[in-house]
């Protein structure tokens, strides 16, 4: 544009006159305020900024003034030309600001509707409750082991002192497997998982067995041939009862939430001697109403079994009973889920309907 | 058992105004636990009402009311009849009937109070039998006083609720097997007596001495077990006295009738009555005989083989060798001992003259033959669980006052005692065990308080002490025992709380971790996780396309199933998930994505049976291994299980239902997110679709598991969703080759040159063949491949299919020219032309 004017005709030139460029700029503002389109504002610019504008031609003129006229027309003509430009700019970026706020409400979406083209699938709770119990031994410093539910009969009884005719062995309503010499049965507990720790890892043990248990019980609402436990076994030298204390109530407090301690009572287990049954404060009412629902207004609600490990159990296992002692305890985590969420009827547990599971997230 | 609290107060001072929950709870604290509360639930004014009149009011639904005026003296404050309006109508103006004033409370808590119904105020209720937790008594509705108290003389506003026995009440607590002497009255009162800590007086101890001491004059009893079961003689007490001409019609006295039905037996005849009686008082199984059917001495020895003996229950039973029985003469049975009597040597009606029995029997035998014979009884559970075996003269010589007081007997001289049972082993107990083991600072002498209190003899001489358990406490044999006793004497309500200190753990192992990581991958994928129960059927592995013997051969069965149907455990996962689903689409789901981990049953060879080995004793390391060997291997497996579509249709479009290739991207992405490589091949095995199955195996060969659609046969047997895809591993496998770290190595940051080659092969090979050529000839700068197009129809040709592969070629250190990469391409598809035969499509 500013290359020299060798061809030109200084006879046209009459754009150089102030009033013109005054007019030129005039027009040129009112053709871009009057474009309400990027296109008609781009055919605007090629009118009034293109070659062949008016200011454009003046401004070629101006190489062929003498040089005591150019300073002053190079002004004038500058300045003209510097108003057309922000003119022209500020108009641009007005219509591409409003076009792009046209396209977004145009791209609009209602984002309400539900997606669903793959949804997310659960955890069962049972298992997350598991895992939850799990971590919470793991963080007291415990570890956990496992074992087979087709299990020998030794490690599921006479290892923890069930005699063979002791009339709790009668009591454990168990699944025996065929032939009767096998000597195996569906595990009724956890606890040979016990035997087998002591076997495998030796003392001191602080080991948690969380698994599958079977008991012959048709399915109902409160019943289930097949159901969960968690087991926790302790030996090491100087283990009291109220260690064993000490420790269900930070589990109860940790799963159930703060003030829920746990209460003892004397009862019987071979494996246990002492032997207690273990309730858990009524997460209800907290022992406040004697008409509880929950509790039936006894403010406590039975868990699980537990005691000091018998003699009998540490020698079968190889364990110096006069070193060394022991608590073990072992609660239901059906329970432990129904206690925590208000799950009432087993049957869902086992029945494997993806609505129950859904209904949870995945963490418990 | 169930404890009339009118019963325990004869032989434990209770106080006054003590309840059966105030019981209930002092049993508690020493390991009694409650069963539950029956009788006293019915809170006055209950009152004797006498009907003056009577207007039947027949109303708009049909009923027709009766509006009473009721004359209840002055239980009403007023003296004026009370009205009351009443839906039954067995009684007339003039009955004496039964009424519940307002203020009252029925049983299950249903408070009465005046109010406004069929145009009256009802000011109270004339009650049945059953709105007072009472049997029905036969009226078919209102109780009517003159039958239901014959010749009782009662008044219009007297208190009924004695009359009528509501103020008894009964605790009912579970007795925990080591606990025998609590399956009686006795027993309970003494941890009553415990717990409250007032005195106890043991009734047995009067009855002792006044019972006359063994002669040689009395019946004959000869104890003969030729086959002691470990080592332990069957009887070592056998108390027997003989009482004449009791009248054996002569009626129960109701006192008595009704305690026994309180504690829940039946009353049937006043000599059965006293012994059940006294059984339940003190603990002592007892049995009265018909002396006239008893031919000669007593003999007390095992059944012999093929003998046969017809119990009381009418039942023709064949014995069993280790039967103990007695016996007449040592020739005919009268009784399985401690188990049931014999139906011929029972009092009858005519029976006049009585041999009673009180014996101890050895708890195991006795235990074995009820259970053998499937007879629990009154007298098995208390001989299972330890009678006293000291108990038996006391309770014979009740037994005995009782016939002479109630049924006019006259009792023989002759006493037969054969007492050879031996005195309670003394226990070596240091005190400090107490302490010791429950973390409590008992001292000395609350410890020796304690087991006094229990019944032992403490001798302190020295320490360790010398500590003889009661003859009742057959259960105290150790330290930790005794312990017990003091813990749960003082209280465990007194132990503390604290914290062991474990010396640190190791955390998750590393197969629990996966077990974790491999179910929150699938739930992310849109799988739920289930679980089923293990038990299936022959039938059920036939459904899977599986030869019944050879599933059969893989796994044990269950003697004692729950259903005869279902008596083997699964060998597979899928064989109990497809109930689920089932039960899914059955409930109106339609796209349903599975998945469960658990253990399955999974038999190498012949099973072996586990030895055993008695209690207490360690077996030896060579029994324990082979006790662990005689387990059947249990894998744990992951199974899925997909129905429907995969990708849901919706308001985003069409979904895709799912197919095949869902379950094996569900089998691949475990082994990803384990980075395990894993080769697929197509294999042909049930429950699979024959030409849609794929076999994952390890770099090494080793079997890993199985995906792919279901056999539609698998399907229409089991009434599945059609084309229902399935997968299912042996997750052990993943883990063990998982549990090392992965070598990491440089990520390049060169530019990555891409090539595409579509080749045609023939339809049978499959793409993995192609593509793990390609690899190999591609050389070490292929970074990717993936088959982005599949595609057969007639522009490949008759038989054949165009695989088009996108391959990625990047170098450590460089960019590559396009030489480079156009000669790697061109010798990964030479390559894949020499193993496959493709031919590149140009």
């Amino acid at each position: 544009m500013s290359g020299p004017n060798t061809s030109y005709d200084p006879v046209e030139v009459a754009a150089l006159d102030p009033a013109a460029v005054e007019q030129a700029v005039d027009e040129a503002l009112a053709a871009f305020a009057a474009a309400t389109t990027l296109e008609e504002l781009k055919a605007a610019r090629t009118a009034h900024q293109g070659d062949k504008s008016a200011l454009s031609l003046a401004n070629r003129e101006i190489g062929a003034l003498p040089p005591s006229a150019k300073a002053e027309a190079g002004k004038r003509v500058g300045a003209a030309r510097g108003r057309v430009k922000a003119a022209l700019e500020e108009r641009q970026a007005q219509l591409e600001a409003d076009r792009d706020a046209r396209i977004l409400v145009e791209e609009a979406v209602d984002v309400t509707m539900v997606p669903g083209r793959r949804p997310l699938g659960r955890r069962h709770p049972v298992d997350l409750m598991g895992e939850r119990v799990a971590d919470l031994l793991v963080g007291m410093g415990w570890e956990i082991a496992e074992g087979p539910e087709v299990e020998a009969e030794w490690f599921n009884f006479d290892a923890l002192n069930f005699d063979a005719d002791h009339p709790a062995r009668q009591m454990q309503d168990t699944f025996y497997i065929a032939p009767q010499d096998s000597g195996l049965v569906l595990r009724t507990h956890t606890s040979p998982v016990q035997a087998r720790s002591l076997l495998e890892r030796g003392v001191p043990l602080y080991v948690g067995c969380i698994g599958r248990v079977y008991r012959t019980d048709d399915l109902d609402a409160t019943h289930m041939p097949a159901f969960h436990q968690i087991e926790g076994i302790a030996v090491d030298k100087g283990i009291t009862m109220a260690h064993l204390k000490g420790t269900l109530d930070r589990m109860a407090t940790e799963l159930f939430g703060e003030g829920i301690t746990t209460r003892l009572r004397p009862s019987f287990f071979p494996f246990t001697e002492p032997s207690a049954e273990m309730d858990l404060r009524c997460f209800v009412c907290r022992g406040t109403d004697p008409d509880c629902r929950s509790c039936s207004g006894t403010g406590w609600i039975e868990w699980g079994g537990c005691g000091m490990v018998n003699r009998n159990v540490l020698s079968a296992c190889g364990i110096d009973p006069d070193v060394y002692t022991g608590f073990a305890f072992g609660m239901g985590i059906d329970r432990a889920l129904q206690f925590r969420t208000g799950q009432s009827d087993m049957r869902e547990l086992i029945e494997g309907d993806v609505r129950f599971d859904a209904q949870f997230g995945m963490e418990i | 058992m169930r404890i009339p609290l009118d019963w325990l107060g004869e032989y434990v001072e209770l106080g006054a105004g003590t309840t059966g929950a105030d019981v209930a709870a002092a049993l508690v604290r020493v390991g009694l636990e409650e069963e539950g509360l029956h009788g006293g639930e019915v809170t006055g004014p209950l009152v004797v009402g006498r009907v003056l009149s009577t207007s039947p009011e027949p109303q708009k639904n049909g009923k027709t009311i009766n509006w009473c005026s009721v004359d209840v003296g002055d239980a009403n404050g007023t003296g004026e009849p009370q009205g009351i309006v009443c839906g039954a109508h067995n009684f007339d103006a003039g009955d004496l009937v039964v009424v519940v004033l307002p203020g009252a409370e029925l049983p299950g808590g249903f408070a009465i109070s005046a109010r406004k119904t069929y145009g009256h105020v009802s000011a109270g209720m004339i009650c049945a039998a059953d709105e007072l937790g009472l049997p029905d008594d036969g009226s078919g509705g209102i109780i009517r006083l003159a039958e239901r108290l014959p010749g009782l003389s009662v008044t219009p506003g007297q208190d009924v609720i004695p009359l009528l026995g509501l103020d008894r009440e009964t605790v009912e607590i579970n007795v925990t097997p080591d606990r025998g002497y609590c399956f009686a009255i006795r027993g309970v009162a003494r941890e009553f007596a415990l717990s409250t800590g007032i005195g106890f007086t043991d009734p047995a101890t009067a009855l002792a001495a006044a019972a006359p001491a063994g002669n040689d004059s009395g019946h004959p009893v000869r104890i003969e077990d030729g086959a002691p079961l470990r080592g332990v003689v069957g009887c070592d007490r056998f108390v027997a006295r003989v009482v004449r001409g009791v009248d054996v019609a002569a009626p129960t006295p109701a006192w008595m009738a009704t305690r026994l039905t309180e504690a829940g037996m039946r009353p049937i005849s006043l000599p059965v009555d006293i012994t059940n009686y006294v059984m339940l008082g003190l603990g002592q199984p007892l049995h009265a005989y018909d002396l006239t059917t008893i031919d000669g001495p007593i003999v007390v020895r095992r059944a012999r083989a093929g003998e046969r003996l017809k119990t009381l229950d009418g039942q023709e039973r064949s014995l069993f060798a280790e039967d103990l029985l007695i016996t007449d003469g040592g020739e005919r049975g009268l009784g399985i001992a401690g188990v049931m009597g014999g139906f011929d040597s029972e009092v009858s009606d005519s029976t006049t003259d009585l041999l009673i029995e009180g014996a101890h029997f050895d708890p195991i035998s006795v235990a074995r033959s009820a259970r053998r014979h499937k007879l629990p009884s009154e007298a098995s559970r208390r001989f299972e669980r330890g009678v006293d075996p000291q108990l038996a003269p006391a309770a014979v010589e009740l037994v005995v006052q009782l016939l002479v007081e109630l049924g006019g007997g006259t009792p023989d001289g002759g006493v037969t005692d054969v007492d050879r049972t031996s005195p309670a082993s003394p226990i070596a107990f240091d005190p400090a065990l107490a302490p010791a083991l429950v973390g409590m600072p008992y001292d000395e002498e609350q410890v020796a308080q304690v087991l006094a209190d229990v019944g032992c003899t403490v001798d302190r001489a020295s320490v360790p002490w010398t500590v003889t358990p009661a003859s009742w406490r057959p259960d105290l044999h150790t330290g930790p025992d005794l312990v017990e006793e003091v813990a749960r004497v003082v209280g465990y309500d007194m132990i503390p709380s604290v914290l062991p200190t474990p010396p640190g753990g190791r955390g998750l192992t590393h197969g629990q971790q996966v077990r974790r990581l491999v179910a929150n991958v699938l739930a992310a994928q849109g799988f739920s996780e289930i679980w089923s129960a293990p038990f299936v059927s022959d039938e059920r592995h036939e459904a899977m396309g599986w030869a019944a013997d050879a599933a059969r051969a893989r796994t044990v069965r269950i003697a004692n199933p729950l259903s005869e149907e279902q008596p083997l455990m699964r060998i597979s996962l899928l064989s109990t998930m497809v109930d689920s689903l089932k039960r899914n689409i059955a409930r109106g789901s339609k796209d349903v994505a599975l998945f469960e981990q658990g253990l399955v049953v999974a038999l190498d060879g012949p099973q072996q049976p586990a030895p055993g080995s008695p209690v207490g004793v360690h077996p030896g390391d060579e029994l324990v291994a082979r006790i662990r060997a005689a387990v059947p291997p249990q894998p744990r497996h992951l199974g899925l299980l997909i129905a429907g579509e995969s990708a849901r249709s919706g308001w985003w479009g069409a979904g895709r239902s799912a197919d095949w290739s869902d379950a094996v991207s569900g089998i691949r992405s475990i082994c990803e997110a384990l980075a395990v490589p894993v080769r697929v091949t197509a294999d042909d095995v049930a429950p699979y679709h024959p030409g849609r199955c794929a076999k994952f195996v390890l770099a090494d060969g080793t079997f890993v598991g199985h995906a792919g659609e279901l056999h539609p046969k698998v399907v229409q047997t089991l009434g599945l969703p059609a084309r229902t895809v399935a997968g299912e591993i042996d997750l052990d496998v993943l883990i063990a080759v998982s549990d090392r770290p992965v070598h990491s190595r440089p990520i390049s940051t060169m530019p990555l040159a891409s090539s595409d080659v579509a080749l045609v092969v023939g339809r049978e090979i499959a793409a993995a063949a192609v593509e793990s050529a390609l690899r190999e000839g591609a050389g070490p700068l292929l970074e990717s491949i993936v088959l982005f197009d599949a595609y057969q129809g007639d522009q490949a040709g008759e038989g054949k299919r165009s695989l088009a592969y996108r391959m990625g070629f990047r170098a450590a250190d460089r960019t590559l020219t396009t030489e480079e990469v156009n000669a790697a391409r061109d010798a990964a598809v030479a390559a894949a032309t020499t193993a496959t035969g493709a031919v590149q499509r140009t």
